[in-house]
């Protein structure tokens, strides 16, 4: 064994492959450490990768936490059905929560703006992790998405009340993570920090992951709302809540992100492949939060006051 | 390997053949390999421009992102209206208000041949740390000149800090060179004096480039305002290093332990990363600490097994034979296993707040280990600009020292310089559970190695049955003057009446004898405490059942000694008396001396005491009398069998 010019001549690992080790190496550690652990899944196409990532990383074992969905109601019909099959593809629990507050007060993005991501998305969070007494929650956020998301730590620590403190995170050395909390404390868990989009899109290619068909373009009834294009995903509900039939209109579109319906910008593609997508992302030059409102809903800095209140 | 013809279109690929053959492009991009390294410099050194031009060059940036930064420079610009690349880097709203990096961000930019991830670390001296977390995974190192100034302190202290976290790989940047007319000579001046410098502290080898992160210069193509100069680009340099995975693979296997996969009772797999070498079922592996051997039957993967795996792999792995192995050991090589030991000296970079307590109790985490670890009072710390070793009694934060330390259980180890993974360590505080440390393993220390633990025949169960009873310990623990000795005294009593084999330790006395060369100093205290505790422990191996009354201040060392005992036989008393009342009683009149001065670190009056917060029995001498208190501690730990 000493003797290492024996081996073959190893092939250098790609960076997928690194990137897919370090994940994996995280996921095990949060395993091995937290008390109840808990993978966030918002059906979107890095959280299909981290989910595709967790089955490789317990093989032959399912995934020994469950899946969450923090729920809006609004999401979009393709998605929650993707929801249900992979969750049972996985072998794995799903749990879903709606803030039940919002559901009585019918909270939604065309009356109450910002009002509905806190409620649903931020305050939902928190509810369900009280709930259940998580005390890890891996989430899909990558550090190249957002400004102050590149200087958060793969394992990120909120109070008892789910804030983020950034100028009081723990170092971060080598692969080693402390997970050690205080009761009531808990960890939000990044596996996917050192991910690019095209990292995750390469692998999505690489390895045959499924993903919701919203992000293929197609054919779809779309209308225009506040300078923005959108699908009408539930025009029944749609008409019901705005009060009047938006005009309608067939386009070839597809989703760069994916959220909830009326706040998830479409965009005009005729990209009906992985490849295509990819041309497409590297083409075009609007990066991907774009489409989503939340982060220029309150100026600058917006996403990191979110966190410091608690969203995700 | 400098193309002279290369233009940021042929390193980064060209639009057209994204457009024209998007299918060539991803199977080009596939297999690119990933680099990880860190950019040193002082707050204007150019740092967070360069990083933005990195960025920049290799479309890192979006068109929105890129409308917002175009505003942003007219804004708050310090380019003019030129685009300030450094708006795009520094992130935090705080630190855009101070125009510096605060703590460490971590960037992604790729050409062709290579993924980068580069922690962008912040240079000036409070921020030590986190220039040790951004260092402790990078395979190179960037460090920032500025050519007006040359050599600087701060240069210094980062090749010092890179040298430290075990960084091969250095660049040193000289940049602004375009304000210096690009002129050969200040560059060749700044590169000797930097060659005499690193030599003093082993940096054998560098990569000197002359450039200019504003203007672009030998950045991504040679330029032509350095013609005098033929090395390489830094974009060259950086796709054509060798990365540490690599250099990993042509050693030693080695995988700690991180999780045993068992889905069913037929199955048993042991998962982790691999962290150096090569495996493949037939190798014979040895499970450490416990030595046992065996053979690698599969390595199990989603996709299938594997026919060999290499270091930076994530695997599960199954053996031959049912050896008995869990998270924190470690599978090697059978015939090169790593060493355990349990002392080692270690070099310390202190990243808390709060000072380095010689004697605490902290934990260790090396890898998959978690082992509870003493630090000693450092040998000396190490000024970080001059080099000069500093006597010191702690380490406070963002200090660096070199330091012996002694954990409770063997650990699995490789020196820091010849395994990262093995011999870079945390430490984590017992109580806040901070991060407190980044430690990195030098050597073990021969006294481990040569004291064995002595096995003997008559156990401390035969002991603790031949007096018919369990041993315990009772701690009691309160302020000078609460009445620990007191109601200590009248368990004892009560305690001998039934025939129980007890023994007090009262702190006074052991202060007479045992501790005679101890003070009142923090470290001194846990001093007290650690010897009482190992006092207490060989008692209860003796199966008394023992009692002890010392302040013991804080909540640590109480820990540190419960930690010591089997789980159940550790029982905290807290004598709850106010600090008003005991000062009121004031039994040997040393609150009077302390109030005045006479007495220092007095607990409760300059010095702190920390309350138990999960007592196992709390008692409070206001309500209840000595003889009270005591019947009532009895009752609680009867029938003690």
């Amino acid at each position: 064994m000493t003797d290492t010019s024996s081996f073959p001549m190893t092939k250098p690992l790609t960076h997928l492959e690194r990137l897919e080790a370090e994940s994996i190496h995280i996921m095990r550690e949060v395993a091995a450490e937290a008390q109840k652990p808990v993978m966030l899944y918002s059906i979107g196409k890095d959280s299909a990768v981290m989910l595709h990532l967790a089955k490789k990383a317990f093989h032959p074992s399912p995934p020994p936490f469950p899946l969450m969905h923090v729920d809006t109601t609004w999401k979009f019909k393709a998605m929650y059905e993707m929801r249900e099959r992979s969750a049972e593809e996985a072998g794995m629990d799903l749990l879903v929560h709606r803030n039940p507050e919002a559901e009585e007060r019918g909270i939604n993005p065309f009356d109450h703006g910002p009002l509905h991501t806190d409620m649903w998305k931020t305050q939902g969070l928190k509810q369900a992790l009280d709930k259940y007494g998580f005390d890890a929650a891996f989430g899909g956020a990558r550090r190249d998405e957002e400004k102050s998301r590149a200087k958060e730590r793969i394992f990120s620590f909120r109070t008892a009340s789910h804030g983020w403190d950034p100028k009081n995170q723990r170092p971060e050395l080598w692969n080693i993570y402390n997970t050690r909390k205080a009761k009531g404390e808990s960890i939000r868990v990044f596996p996917l920090s050192n991910w690019t989009e095209l990292d995750i899109w390469q692998y999505i290619m690489a390895e045959n992951i499924e993903i919701v068909p919203l992000y293929y373009s197609a054919k779809r009834p779309t209308y225009d709302y506040e300078g923005g294009l959108f699908m009408a995903d539930d025009p029944e509900r749609l008409e019901k809540i705005l009060g009047y039939m938006p005009e309608l209109t067939e386009r070839s579109v597809r989703f760069r992100t994916l959220g909830c319906f009326p706040l998830t910008g479409a965009v005009e593609s005729e990209a009906a492949t992985l490849s295509d997508i990819v041309q497409e992302m590297l083409l075009t030059t609007t990066s991907e939060r774009q489409g989503r409102v939340i982060d220029k809903d309150s100026g600058d800095g917006s996403m990191e006051k979110k966190k410091q209140e608690g969203y995700f | 390997m400098t193309d002279q013809t290369a233009t940021p279109e042929t390193v980064y690929e060209t639009d057209a053949l994204i457009a024209e053959d998007i299918d060539a492009y991803l199977d080009a991009h596939q297999n690119k390999t990933m680099l990880r390294f860190i950019t040193c410099g002082s707050v204007d050194d150019g740092k967070s421009t360069l990083i933005g031009r990195l960025l920049y060059d290799s479309k890192m940036i979006f068109e929105d992102q890129l409308a917002a930064l175009e505003d942003d420079s007219k804004k708050v610009g310090t380019q003019g209206q030129e685009i300030d690349f450094a708006l795009l880097v520094d992130g935090l709203a705080a630190e855009r208000e101070q125009g510096i990096t605060i703590d460490v961000a971590y960037r992604f930019f790729a050409t062709e041949k290579r993924k980068f991830i580069v922690a962008d670390c912040p240079g000036h001296e409070q921020y030590t740390r986190n220039m040790v977390t951004g260092a402790s995974t990078a395979d190179l190192a960037v460090i920032l000149i500025d050519a007006r100034k040359g050599v600087l302190v701060q240069t210094r202290r980062h090749s010092f800090l890179c040298k430290q976290l075990g960084i091969r790989n250095i660049v040193l940047a000289v940049n602004k060179m375009d304000l210096v007319d690009y002129d050969q000579s200040t560059f060749e001046h700044i590169v000797a004096d930097y060659r005499s410098f690193a030599s003093e502290i082993g940096i054998d080898d560098f990569t000197a480039i002359p450039m200019s992160g504003l203007a672009g210069d030998n950045i991504t193509s040679p330029s032509e305002a350095t013609a005098w100069y033929d090395g390489p680009t830094l974009i060259d340099h950086l796709e054509t290093v060798e990365v540490a995975s690599a250099i990993n693979v042509a050693k030693p296997f080695r995988m700690p332990v991180q999780w045993v996969n068992r889905p069913n009772l037929d199955f048993r797999g042991f998962s982790g990363l691999i962290s150096s070498g090569t495996i493949a079922p037939g190798d014979a592996v040895r499970s450490l600490p416990s030595g046992k051997t065996s053979t690698v039957k599969s390595i199990v993967t989603w996709e299938g097994e594997l026919e060999e795996a290499q270091a930076g792999q994530s695997v599960t792995v199954t053996l031959e034979d049912e050896i008995d192995c869990s998270r924190g050991d470690v599978l090697a090589a059978a015939d090169t296993p790593p060493e355990t030991s349990d002392q080692f000296e270690t070099t310390l970079v202190w990243m808390d707040d709060e000072e380095m307590t010689p004697g605490r109790a902290y934990w260790l985490k090396l890898g998959t280990q978690n082992v509870s670890v003493t630090v000693q009072a450092p040998k000396y710390e190490i000024n970080v600009n001059t080099m000069e070793h500093l006597a010191a009694k702690t380490l406070e934060l963002n200090s660096i020292g070199v330091c012996e330390i002694t954990t409770d259980k063997p650990v699995v180890f490789e020196a820091y310089g010849d395994n990262r993974a093995l011999g870079g360590f945390i430490l984590i505080d017992k109580i806040t559970n901070r991060t407190v440390a980044a430690g990195m393993l030098h050597f073990s220390l021969r006294r481990a190695q040569n004291v064995h633990w002595q096995a003997t025949d008559i156990t401390r169960e035969a002991h603790a049955n031949l007096k018919n009873q369990a041993p315990r310990v009772l701690w009691f623990t309160g302020l000078s003057g609460s009445g620990k000795s007191t109601i200590a005294n009248e368990v004892e009593k009560r305690l001998n009446l039934m025939n129980r084999h007890t023994f007090l330790l009262d702190g006074d006395n052991v202060r007479h004898g045992l501790n005679k060369d101890l003070g009142f100093t923090d470290t001194d205290r846990i001093e007290n405490i650690r010897r009482i505790g190992e006092v207490a422990k060989l008692m209860a191996d003796a199966g008394l059942v023992v009692l002890t009354a010392f302040i013991s201040p804080f909540r640590a060392e109480r820990r540190m000694v419960r930690d010591m005992l089997p789980e159940g036989e550790f029982i905290e008393v807290f004598v709850d008396t106010p600090l008003e009342v005991a000062e009121k009683r004031d039994v040997k009149g040393l609150y009077k001396k302390a109030r005045a001065g006479d007495l220092k670190n007095f607990t409760g009056i300059d010095s702190p005491y920390e309350e138990p917060e999960n007592a196992e029995i709390r008692v409070n001498t206001v309500e209840m009398t000595a003889e009270e208190a005591a019947t009532y501690i009895v009752d609680q730990i009867m029938p003690l069998r």
